[in-house]
């Protein structure tokens, strides 16, 4: 498998969209992947005792959603240095989350990626995550 | 009380406010830098089946997770957990409750600014820095800091204070290895529009021109009118200016019986309209003068849509402006 070289991305490069169906399964299959037990992420009665419409993703698996698409992208070798999210709409069951991403600073071997994850109730994530990318086999990291 | 008596008191309230104001954000100040908590110890060192419980459930394939040789030859040289599940390790345990104990800096922050009304709680941020990647055998502690509490703010959402958190996360040695920034807002829900239905939207507005105005005057008198040429007397729908059997430019109109049959029909799920009720009945109707005309029905069940199915005509007064010729099914 490889991995996407520094020298080989440019600002302004996308990431291929990834639309994740967001079924009741992946919410609460992910929820306790995160060990995360709160029960607004599985139980919809108590959900909706608490003014929500349904059960919604926890922030843990839209921190790991968006380390996976990165690293879908980077390649095995591309390293996450920090994702910092702000939270929008919630990810409900039913409900499909897109994920785009653009390269939007490129420098010392580190890109930045502006990501947003877009459901149909609007943005339910817009960040940056920070990745160092391979080097190339040169070792060109100009 | 004169009316300056009456300003005098009530600037004396605005100062108290203010005062009181002050003071309460000067509390919530103090907050800011204590520790919450001892530092937790996580229950488990970093392992392959928690790696592999969260990356089938991402969905993520990465191979530094899960694939040693792949990990070896790799950046890492060895298997490595995802930057991502900084938090998992440290989570609270199923069942156990929420430290709210009066010695909880945290706790005391929050009846505080509960006190004052801001109730509600959304997370706004959450920003994760990476020192390193965790890898299996690795044990971590969690050390948490109030990092900042803002003044009022006025959000969408309403008013309220943004409190950030701080958590540091350390090795076995005691070396960081990573740390997040959490931000939530405590707000005071803005007050809810009155009961009192929002204002319907109103139905896309036609184009009206010089040749089509007859048929929606028509419709406004509850009539609806067809195009006739008036010198070899063809009926024409949509209106237009020239007769299609003789090219006649002179026209009148007759108005319809109001009855029919429904020739097609289709019903609309998507995308939605704000004006249009749901599912949304699209009726092609054939009318005994001989003409076809498009129109939404009215009472009118899915199961009743037909071809063929008698329909009669019901006039409807959207709006103001914009009268529409609807039609419901009646069984013959």
């Amino acid at each position: 498998m490889t991995s996407r070289t520094y020298a080989a991305v440019n600002v302004g490069d996308e990431l291929p969209p990834l639309p994740l169906p967001l079924t009741r399964s992946l919410i609460v299959a992910t929820a306790l992947a995160s060990r995360d037990f709160q029960d607004v992420h599985h139980d919809p009665g108590l959900a909706n005792d608490k003014g929500s419409k349904d059960i919604f993703m926890n922030i843990l698996t839209t921190n790991g959603l968006i380390g996976r698409y990165v690293t879908d992208w980077a390649g095995p070798d591309g390293v996450i240095k920090k994702v910092a999210i702000r939270l929008g709409a919630p990810n409900y069951p039913g409900d499909t989350m897109t994920l785009t991403g653009t390269v939007t600073r490129k420098d010392s071997g580190e890109v930045d990626i502006a990501v947003v994850g877009a459901n149909g109730l609007g943005n339910h994530v817009t960040g940056i995550v920070t990745v160092a990318l391979a080097a190339s086999p040169e070792g060109d990291a100009s | 009380m004169s009316a300056t008596d009456d300003a005098q008191a009530a600037s004396a309230q605005a100062a108290n406010a203010q005062a009181e104001s002050a003071a309460y954000f000067e509390q919530l100040r103090t907050f800011a830098g204590l520790e919450i908590g001892v530092q937790a110890l996580a229950p488990d060192e970093v392992n392959v089946p928690m790696v592999r419980h969260w990356c089938e459930a991402m969905g993520d394939t990465n191979p530094v997770y899960l694939d040693r040789a792949a990990a070896e030859s790799s950046v890492h040289g060895g298997l490595v957990a995802p930057p991502t599940m900084l938090q998992a390790w440290v989570m609270r345990p199923f069942g156990e409750a929420r430290d709210e104990s009066d010695t909880n800096p945290y706790a005391q922050l929050t009846k505080l600014v509960e006190s004052k009304g801001f109730t509600s709680v959304v997370a706004t941020n959450c920003e994760q820095s990476y020192d390193r990647y965790l890898r299996p055998g690795d044990r971590l502690t969690m050390r948490t800091v109030i990092d900042a509490v803002s003044e009022e703010k006025t959000t969408g959402l309403g008013t309220g204070h943004f409190i950030t958190t701080r958590q540091d996360y350390f090795d076995a040695a005691g070396e960081r290895v990573g740390s997040m920034l959490f931000r939530i807002l405590k707000f005071r829900p803005a007050a809810k529009k009155p009961a009192a239905p929002a204002a319907r939207a109103m139905r896309p507005r036609p184009s009206v021109t010089h040749d089509i105005a007859f048929w929606f005057e028509g419709l406004q008198q509850g009539k609806l009118l067809i195009q006739r040429c008036a010198d070899c007397g063809t009926l024409r729908h949509p209106a237009g200016p020239m007769c299609r059997n003789c090219h006649s430019l002179a026209w009148d109109t007759i108005e319809a019986s109001g009855t029919g049959t429904i020739h097609s029909f289709v019903v609309v799920h998507y995308p939605q309209i704000p004006s249009i009720d749901y599912p949304n009945q699209v009726v092609l109707v054939d009318l005994p003068e001989g003409i076809r005309v498009v129109a939404n029905t009215v009472d009118t069940t899915p199961e009743q849509l037909q071809i063929g199915a008698a329909v009669q005509l019901v006039v409807q007064h959207c709006d103001d402006a914009l009268s529409l010729p609807f039609f419901k099914v009646v069984n013959s």
